[in-house]
C-alpha cells in the first residue's frame, strides 16, 4: 500500500480543470465510444430488419394457406349409379371410378344451385362442374368405400373449390387475370360471387392443409402437409434414438476415459471437421451405404434418419463434451475421494449434472436437422408421396415419406401460383416446430441448469 | 452398459440388412422435372382408382434419373426414369453393364417451348432469326460476321418493339436447352445466313454449328439453371425480359405472362400437335422390363399412363399442357407387347 502512495507522489501535478469539463482527448474518446455504440445498434437493426422482412413475406404469403374455399351442398348417393348390382359387394363398388363419382357430384351441385335459385347464366354444365376440385370425387369415393351403408342416402358434403376460385376469394385471382386465364373464366368468378352470397361457397379454416397428402399440379387446393409432418416426426424420433446413445457414449469416453495422445487428438480434430462438412456429402454417403449396399428402401424415413444421424452426430458430441467439461472437477474429486470407481463417478455424478446441457444441445441439433433438405435430395425423399406411411409399429419407417423442408422446396418449384402460398404456409408450420423445439431447450436450461 | 448394448444391437441390425433388398410394394419413379407434373397427375389418378399404392415420383433431372435407373435391377433401384430428352447409347450401355438389359421406351407426348414476356409489355412476334440475333455471340451484319452489339429488338427487325434485349434462356443442364438450341438458335443461324457465312469463312459444319450455338455473354442473354419458377421471378423483377418456358407452365401463369408467336404461330396444344408451331420436343419415360411382374402395380401404371383416358387428347394430361401423341395407339400396342427398345442408331 505504501508503495502506491509513494509512486503516486511522483505523478506530475493533476490538471486543474474539472472532469466535468471535457477536454480534447476526452471528447475524442467519448466520440469513439458513441460511434462504436452506433455501429452496434446499426448491426442489430440490420439483422432485425432482415428478419422482419423475411417473416413479413412468409406470413403475408402463407397465412392464407390455412383457409380454403369450400363448397357445401347435399349429394344423393344414388345406388343405381354407385352399386348397379345392389349387393354392396366391395369388389363391385371398387369398379365405379372417380369419373363416375365426379359426374354424381357435378349433377348434385347443379341441382342444388337450381333449387337455391342461383343463376348459372353464361356457363355450360361443364364449366359449373369445373369449379369443384378434382380431388372431391376421390374423397367421396373413399368415404363411400369405407362406409358402403352411405349408398342410397343423401348427405351434406363440403368439398374444396378449385385453386382459382380459392384464389379469387383470397384476392390472388381477379376478373382481369381470369380473362387471360385458360383455367378459369370471368363468368365462373361471377358465379363464385353469387355462390358466396347464397352461402354455398365459404372460406373456412382448412385442417386439410395439415393432414392431407401431397396433390398433383392440377389440384393445389387439396394438397397438404400430412405425409411431410409424419415423415419429419419419424425422422426426428429415430434420430434422437440413435444419436443420443452414440453421441453420449462417444463424448463420455473421449472426455473422461480416453488417454490424451496423438490418436485421440486426431479423433478430436476429425470430429470438429465433420461438423463442418456440407450436408449434401452425407446424402451421397447415405445413398452409397444405406440404399445401394445395405438395400434399405429408397425414400424411407429410416434412411433419412440414418443420414441425418450421421450429420448431427459431430454437433451432438461437441455439445455433450462441452456440457461434461462444465461439471467442476471438484465433484469428480469428491466422488473419487469417497471411493467411487471412475465409472461410478461418471454415471452417478457427472452425467446427471451434465444432462440438462446434453439435452439442450441435442434438441438444438435436432432442430437444425429438422430443416435439412440437401441430404434428403439424394436418398429419394424429395418426391411426390401421396400415401401416408404406416404406423410406427407396422414398419412405417420403411415406407416412403417426405419431410417438411422438402415439401417447401418441391411446392416452390410447381407451376401453379397457388403452390407459392402453400409453400409459405409450410414454412410457417416448419417455423412453428422450430420455435417449439427451441422453447423446450430454453425451458430445460432454465429449469435444470446448475451454476457453480 | 445398456447404452453400449443398444449401440451394439443397432450395429448388428444394420449388418443384418446388408446385401438383402427389402421388398417394395409401390412403384418408384424418378427423372425429369418437366415430366414430373404429368407423372404426378397420373400417379395420383392411379392411386385413386387402382388397388395399388400411389407411385412415388421424384424430380431431379432427366440425366440423373436415367443414371439412377441404370444402377441395376432389383427392388432397391427405381423402376421408371422420366426423361425430357431421348436416352443416350452411353446410358443404355451402363444399363446393360449393370444387368438392366431390356428397357422399354415410352413416348408420352410432346411438350411445347414458348417465349413469353411480361403481360403488361408489348406483343412480340418472333422468328428463330430474331432470337438468334438477340442471343448469339456473333451475328451476320451487312454481310460480315461481327460480335453481337444489338441492344434493342427493333435494331434487326423493325416490326419488333424498341425494347432492350434481355433473354432468359434455359441453362445448359436443362432438358429445354437442347430444343432451344436445335429448333431456335440453330434454325435462326441458318435463316439469317450466319451459318453459311461461318462455313464460307473456312469452318466445317460441326465447327460452324458450334459457332452458331455460342451465346453472348454481355448480360443480354442470361442462362437460368433453376426451374421455370426462377425464370418467372426474374421476369417479374425485370419487365423487359423475354423468358423461355414450357407450354404447361405458361398456361398456368397466363395472368403474368404474354406469349410470343413463333413464325406467326401462337403456341397451343393444337398448333403443336399439328406441327405448325415449330418448337416442341417429345417426352419419354423408360421402364425396366425386368421389374414388370416383380413390382406390384408397375404394369398397370404404365398401361394406365398411355391409356386414352390419361394421355389422350381429352385426358387430364392434355388439359395440363401435354401435346398428345398422334401415334398413341402404337405406343399402347408396344406397351401391351412389352417390346424392349432396340439399339439407338
Amino acid at each position: 500500500m505504501s508503495d502506491i502512495i509513494a509512486t503516486g507522489a511522483a505523478v506530475p501535478a493533476r490538471p486543474k480543470n474539472s472532469i466535468l469539463v471535457e477536454d480534447k482527448l476526452m471528447k475524442k474518446r467519448n466520440a469513439a465510444e458513441a460511434r462504436f455504440k452506433a455501429y452496434g445498434i446499426a448491426a442489430i437493426a440490420i439483422s432485425l430488419a432482415t428478419l422482419a422482412i423475411m417473416l413479413w413475406t412468409i406470413f403475408s404469403d402463407g397465412v392464407s394457406a390455412f383457409r380454403q374455399a369450400t363448397l357445401t351442398f347435399p349429394v344423393t348417393l344414388d345406388a343405381a349409379k354407385l352399386d348397379p348390382q345392389g349387393a354392396r359387394n366391395p369388389a363391385d363398388l371398387v369398379k365405379v371410378t372417380t369419373v363416375g363419382y365426379g359426374t354424381l357430384l357435378t349433377t348434385a351441385f347443379r341441382a342444388h344451385l337450381q333449387e337455391k335459385g342461383v343463376s348459372t347464366e353464361g356457363l355450360d354444365d361443364k364449366a359449373v362442374g369445373d369449379m369443384i376440385s378434382k380431388a372431391a370425387p376421390a374423397q367421396l369415393r373413399d368415404s363411400v368405400l369405407a362406409n358402403p351403408s352411405l349408398i342410397g342416402t343423401t348427405k351434406d358434403i363440403s368439398v374444396y373449390a378449385t385453386g382459382r376460385i380459392d384464389g379469387f376469394l383470397k384476392g390472388r385471382v381477379t376478373m382481369q387475370t381470369a380473362e387471360r386465364d385458360a383455367n378459369v373464366s370471368p363468368e365462373q368468378l361471377q358465379l363464385a360471387d353469387r355462390l358466396r352470397e347464397a352461402g354455398i361457397l365459404k372460406l373456412q379454416f382448412n385442417s386439410g392443409f395439415l393432414t392431407n397428402t401431397d396433390a398433383s399440379d392440377q389440384r393445389p387446393e387439396a394438397s397438404g402437409l400430412g405425409v411431410a409432418i409424419i415423415g419429419s416426426l419419424y425422422m426426428m424420433a429415430l434420430v434422437a434414438l440413435m444419436v443420443l446413445p452414440v453421441g453420449v457414449a462417444a463424448s463420455i469416453y473421449l472426455e473422461e476415459f480416453a488417454p490424451k495422445n496423438r490418436f485421440t487428438d486426431l479423433i478430436e480434430v476429425n470430429i470438429s471437421n465433420l461438423a463442418a462438412v456440407p450436408s449434401i456429402v452425407f446424402g451421397i454417403l447415405g445413398l452409397a451405404i444405406f440404399i445401394n449396399f445395405a438395400g434399405l428402401p429408397q425414400s424411407s424415413s429410416l434412411v433419412g434418419a440414418l443420414v441425418i444421424t450421421l450429420m448431427t452426430l459431430p454437433t451432438i458430441i461437441i455439445a455433450t463434451r462441452a456440457a461434461l467439461r462444465a461439471v467442476p472437477p471438484s465433484i469428480r474429486d469428491a466422488a473419487l475421494g469417497v471411493g467411487a470407481s471412475k465409472m461410478q463417478t461418471v454415471f452417478h455424478h457427472v452425467l446427471p449434472l451434465a444432462a440438462p446441457g446434453i439435452l439442450t444441445g441435442t434438441i438444438l441439433g435436432l432442430a437444425s436437422a429438422l430443416g435439412e433438405t440437401a441430404p434428403l435430395l439424394l436418398i429419394g425423399m424429395v418426391a411426390f408421396v401421396a400415401n401416408y406411411p404406416a404406423g410406427p409399429l407396422e414398419g412405417g419407417v420403411m415406407d416412403p415419406a417426405t419431410a417438411l423442408p422438402v415439401q417447401v422446396y418441391s411446392w416452390a418449384a410447381r407451376s401453379d401460383p397457388a403452390f407459392i402460398e402453400r409453400s409459405s404456409g409450410a414454412i410457417i408450420v416448419l417455423l412453428f416446430f422450430l420455435v417449439v423445439m427451441n422453447a423446450i431447450a430454453i425451458l430445460l436450461r432454465r429449469r435444470f441448469e446448475r451454476r457453480w | 452398459m445398456t447404452i453400449f448394448k443398444l449401440a451394439l444391437a443397432g450395429a448388428v441390425a444394420s449388418v443384418a440388412f446388408a446385401g438383402q433388398a427389402v421388398a417394395r410394394d409401390q412403384v418408384q419413379i424418378t427423372g425429369s422435372s418437366t415430366v414430373l407434373p404429368y407423372a404426378t397427375i397420373v400417379a395420383e389418378a392411379f392411386g385413386e382408382n387402382f388397388e395399388f399404392p400411389t407411385p412415388v415420383v421424384e424430380g431431379g433431372g432427366s440425366g440423373a434419373g436415367r443414371a439412377k435407373m441404370c444402377e441395376g435391377v432389383g427392388p432397391n433401384t427405381v423402376d421408371i426414369a422420366n426423361s425430357s430428352s431421348r436416352i443416350s447409347q452411353k446410358d443404355l450401355d451402363t444399363c446393360a453393364a449393370n444387368g438392366a438389359k431390356d428397357i422399354m421406351e415410352v413416348r408420352i407426348g410432346y411438350d411445347g417451348i414458348v417465349f413469353a414476356s411480361d403481360v403488361n409489355g408489348p406483343e412480340f412476334a418472333f422468328t428463330p432469326s430474331d432470337i438468334y440475333n438477340a442471343v448469339a455471340a456473333e451475328v451476320l451484319k451487312d454481310g460480315k460476321i461481327v460480335a453481337n452489339d444489338y441492344t434493342q429488338w427493333s435494331q434487326f427487325n423493325a416490326a419488333l418493339p424498341a425494347q432492350d434485349i434481355l433473354v432468359l434462356s434455359p441453362g445448359t443442364k436443362h432438358g429445354t436447352r437442347e430444343v432451344f438450341e436445335d429448333k431456335v438458335v440453330l434454325a435462326g443461324c441458318e435463316a439469317t445466313g450466319a451459318m453459311k457465312a461461318f462455313m464460307d469463312g473456312g469452318m466445317d459444319e460441326d465447327a460452324a454449328e458450334e459457332a452458331c450455338l455460342k451465346l453472348r455473354t454481355d448480360g443480354r442473354n442470361v442462362d437460368i439453371d433453376g426451374d421455370y419458377t426462377e425464370t418467372l421471378a426474374r421476369l417479374d423483377t425485370n419487365k423487359n425480359a423475354i423468358g423461355v418456358f414450357g407450354l404447361s407452365f405458361y398456361q398456368n401463369n397466363t395472368d403474368k405472362l404474354r406469349v410470343a408467336t413463333m413464325g406467326g404461330v401462337v403456341p397451343s396444344t393444337e398448333s403443336i400437335a399439328s406441327g405448325e408451331y415449330p418448337v416442341s420436343r417429345p417426352l419419354y419415360f423408360y421402364v425396366k422390363l425386368a421389374h414388370m411382374d416383380v413390382i406390384p402395380g408397375l404394369k398397370e401404371y404404365v398401361e394406365f399412363f398411355v391409356s386414352d383416358d390419361m394421355a389422350g387428347p381429352n385426358g387430364p394430361l392434355a388439359a395440363y399442357g401435354l401435346v398428345s401423341d398422334p401415334e398413341l395407339k402404337k405406343t399402347q400396342e408396344m406397351v401391351a407387347a412389352r417390346t424392349p427398345m432396340g439399339p439407338l442408331n
